[in-house]
C-alpha cells in the first residue's frame, strides 16, 4: 500500500464495491480497504468461494453480489484485504493496520462504506454462550457452512430474522421457533406507510414467501412475545418468554437474536462529522447530502453507514459517492456527475420507499430499548449492569460520557460498539430526555485496537 | 451445538484447539473452527470470570477474544486458521 491515494474507500460491501469500481472507471486512482480476506462485506460474505448450490439456496439477494465483486476485480481499483482502519481525522489521514503493521495513509477523498452492525439490545441472559446475533449465524453459514446441529431458536425483530429462518430451513437445520418481539402497535404505526411500501413490493412478496415456507414446514412462529430471556448457568439451556400472558419455555442450546441494524459510526465520529438522531430508525446517522458528502471536506459516506437503506440502496449510494469524488478530483464536470448520477438517484429513491414501513413494522419494543432490569449487563466488556448505570445517574452523572468515566462502561475492547446505544437510551429514559438530546460516548482513535509495538513501528511513508 | 454441512474439505490445515489436534478447512476463521469443533465457550471475562462465546462474528463485539499462538486478545472471528496454530481459551484479560 502506498502512502497517498486520490481516493480511499473503506469497506468492501455493496456500497464500497460500487464506489471503488465506479471511481476507477472514471480514472481515479482508488484503493479499497477491507478487514476481510475477500470482497463482499457481510451481505455478500464469501461470494467468490461459496459452493454454488449453497449460494443458490441463500437466495437472489445474495447471489447478485457476484457481479459487484466481479466489477471490482476487473477494475483498476487496488483491493487491500485484511486491512483495518483504526483512525481517520478531518485532514483525511488514515491509520491503517495491514499485515500486522500500522501505517499512515493520506487521501484526497475518503468514502466510508463500513455499513451497519446489529442493534445491541440487552436482555437477561444475552451474554451466555449459545446466545449470538442472527447475523453471526448467517456469517457462519455463508463463510463456513457451519450451522446449528441441535436446533436453534430465533428471536427478535427485523427482516433478517425471517430470512435466516428460511435459509436454515433450506439447509435442513431444525428451527425450533421464531419469536418476534414486535408489539401490536407496530402494525398501526406501519399501516400508513404500506401504500408507499407496495411500490417496492418485491420485498414484501419475498417476506411473505419466507413466512409461507416456514409455516408449511411447521416451524413455530409466535408474535408479540415479551420478557425474552436466555436461561442457563454457564450456557444457554432454554429460552423463556411471555406470550399472550402466559410463560413459555423452549429447550435449546442456541438462541440467535436480532433487533435490526444500525450504522457503524466509529469512523465518521472519529473524523468529527456531524451526526443526527433518526427517530424512525432509532439510531444516530452521519448527516450527508444526496451524494453522501458529510460536513467534513473530502469525507463522504455511502451505504448503511449513512442510515439503513439495505444492500441495493447501498450500491446506488456507492456509485453516487464515487461520481461526486470524481467530480471533486477533476475527473468529471458537475454536469457529467449530475447526468451520470441521475439513474442511481432515481433508483435509490424507489428502493427507499419500503423503509418507513420496515422501520415502523420491525421497531423493537420501547420497553426493551429503554428499560433493562437492574441485573442486565449493558456493557458486555466491562460487565456493567443497568443497575450500575442507574447508580451513576443517581450520583449526578447524567451524560453517557460521565457515566462511562464513573462505571467504566464503554471502556473495554469493543470501545462502546455494543453498549453506546443501550447506555444512551437508558440515560435518556431515566433523565426524561428524548434520545436525540443525549449524545452517546465520545469516540477517540484508535477506534480498533493497535498494540504499543505496532504503534512504535508506525510507518509514515 | 454446531455442525458442518459440507463433507471434509479438500484443503485442510491441522490446528491445536485446547490441546487437541483438529483438522479444519483452510481459510476458515478461528471462531468458526472452534464452534464447529464443539467449544461452547471461548474465553472467561476479566471481571467476573464468566464464560463467553463469539457473539457477532464480524469483528464488532470483541467477545471472541482468544489466545492464538501464545498471543492473547486476538479476535477469533477475524483470524484465519493456519497450519500448526495453537488456539486456547483466553482466561480473563489474558495478560
Amino acid at each position: 500500500m502506498k502512502g497517498r491515494y486520490p481516493l480511499v474507500v473503506i469497506g468492501g460491501g455493496p456500497a464500497g464495491l460500487a464506489a471503488a469500481a465506479t471511481a476507477a472507471e472514471h480514472g481515479v486512482k482508488t484503493v479499497l480497504l477491507d478487514e476481510q480476506p475477500a470482497p463482499g462485506g457481510q451481505i455478500f460474505r464469501n461470494i467468490e468461494g461459496i459452493p454454488v448450490h449453497r449460494a443458490r439456496r441463500l437466495g437472489e439477494e445474495y447471489t447478485r453480489g457476484a457481479a459487484l465483486v466481479q466489477a471490482l476485480r476487473t477494475s483498476s481499483a487496488h483491493w487491500s484485504a485484511e486491512t483495518t482502519v483504526w483512525s481517520l481525522d478531518r485532514g483525511r489521514e488514515l491509520g491503517v493496520l495491514c499485515g500486522g503493521k500500522a501505517k499512515l495513509v493520506r487521501a484526497d477523498r475518503v468514502i466510508i462504506a463500513t455499513g451497519a452492525q446489529e442493534r445491541p439490545v440487552p436482555f437477561p441472559g444475552w451474554t451466555l454462550p449459545g446466545v449470538m446475533n442472527a447475523g453471526a449465524g448467517q456469517i457462519l453459514l455463508k463463510q463456513s457452512g457451519v450451522v446449528p446441529g441441535d436446533g436453534v431458536v430465533l428471536a427478535g425483530s427485523g427482516p433478517l430474522l425471517l430470512l435466516l429462518a428460511w435459509q436454515y430451513l433450506n439447509e435442513g437445520v431444525e428451527v425450533k421457533a421464531v419469536l418476534d418481539v414486535q408489539p401490536l402497535g407496530n402494525w398501526l404505526r406501519a399501516a400508513p406507510h404500506l401504500p408507499a411500501a407496495l411500490l417496492a413490493h418485491h420485498y414484501i412478496t419475498k417476506g411473505l414467501g419466507y413466512k409461507r415456507d416456514l409455516k408449511r414446514a411447521g416451524v413455530t412462529a409466535l408474535h408479540g412475545i415479551q420478557d425474552l430471556r436466555a436461561v442457563g448457568g454457564d450456557q444457554v439451556r432454554a429460552v423463556e418468554y411471555i406470550h399472550r400472558g402466559r410463560l413459555g419455555r423452549i429447550e435449546t442450546p442456541l438462541l440467535m437474536c436480532h433487533f435490526g441494524i444500525i450504522p457503524q459510526t466509529h469512523l465518521t465520529q472519529a473524523a468529527g462529522c456531524t451526526h443526527a438522531w433518526d427517530g424512525a430508525q432509532q439510531c444516530w446517522c452521519p448527516v450527508t447530502d444526496r451524494w453522501g458528502a458529510t460536513d467534513i471536506e473530502g469525507i463522504g459516506v455511502a451505504g448503511d453507514g449513512a442510515g439503513i437503506g439495505g444492500a441495493r440502496t447501498a450500491e446506488h449510494a456507492g456509485r453516487l459517492a464515487a461520481l461526486d469524488a470524481a467530480r471533486r478530483l477533476g475527473a468529471l464536470s458537475r454536469e457529467q456527475r449530475d447526468r451520470q448520477g441521475k439513474k442511481d438517484l432515481r433508483w435509490m429513491k424507489d428502493e427507499l420507499r419500503i423503509r418507513p414501513f420496515l422501520d415502523a413494522m420491525f421497531r423493537p419494543p420501547e420497553l426493551m430499548l429503554t428499560h433493562p432490569t437492574d441485573e442486565e449487563v449493558l456493557c458486555r466488556c466491562e460487565e456493567v449492569t443497568a443497575g450500575d448505570i442507574r447508580t451513576a445517574l443517581d450520583e449526578g452523572h447524567t451524560s453517557p460520557n460521565a457515566v462511562k468515566f464513573f462505571t467504566r462502561c464503554g471502556m473495554g475492547p469493543c470501545q462502546g460498539r455494543q453498549c453506546a446505544d443501550p447506555v444512551a437510551r437508558l440515560v435518556a429514559y431515566e433523565t426524561g430526555r428524548d434520545p436525540s438530546e443525549v449524545i452517546p460516548y465520545r469516540v477517540r482513535p484508535p477506534v480498533k485496537p493497535v498494540t504499543i509495538g505496532q504503534m512504535a513501528e508506525l510507518e509514515t511513508s | 451445538m454446531f455442525k458442518r454441512l459440507d463433507p471434509p474439505a479438500r484443503k485442510t490445515v491441522t490446528v491445536n484447539i485446547e490441546g487437541t489436534p483438529v483438522s479444519v478447512p483452510a481459510g476458515e476463521t478461528v471462531a468458526a473452527a472452534v464452534l464447529a469443533h464443539g467449544l461452547v465457550y471461548t474465553r472467561t471475562t476479566p471481571v467476573s470470570g464468566r464464560p463467553r462465546a463469539p457473539f457477532c462474528m464480524m469483528g464488532v463485539c470483541f467477545d471472541c477474544l482468544m489466545e492464538i499462538d501464545g498471543q492473547p486478545n486476538r479476535q477469533a472471528c477475524m483470524v484465519r486458521v493456519a497450519e500448526g496454530m495453537r488456539i486456547r481459551r483466553q482466561r480473563g484479560a489474558g495478560e
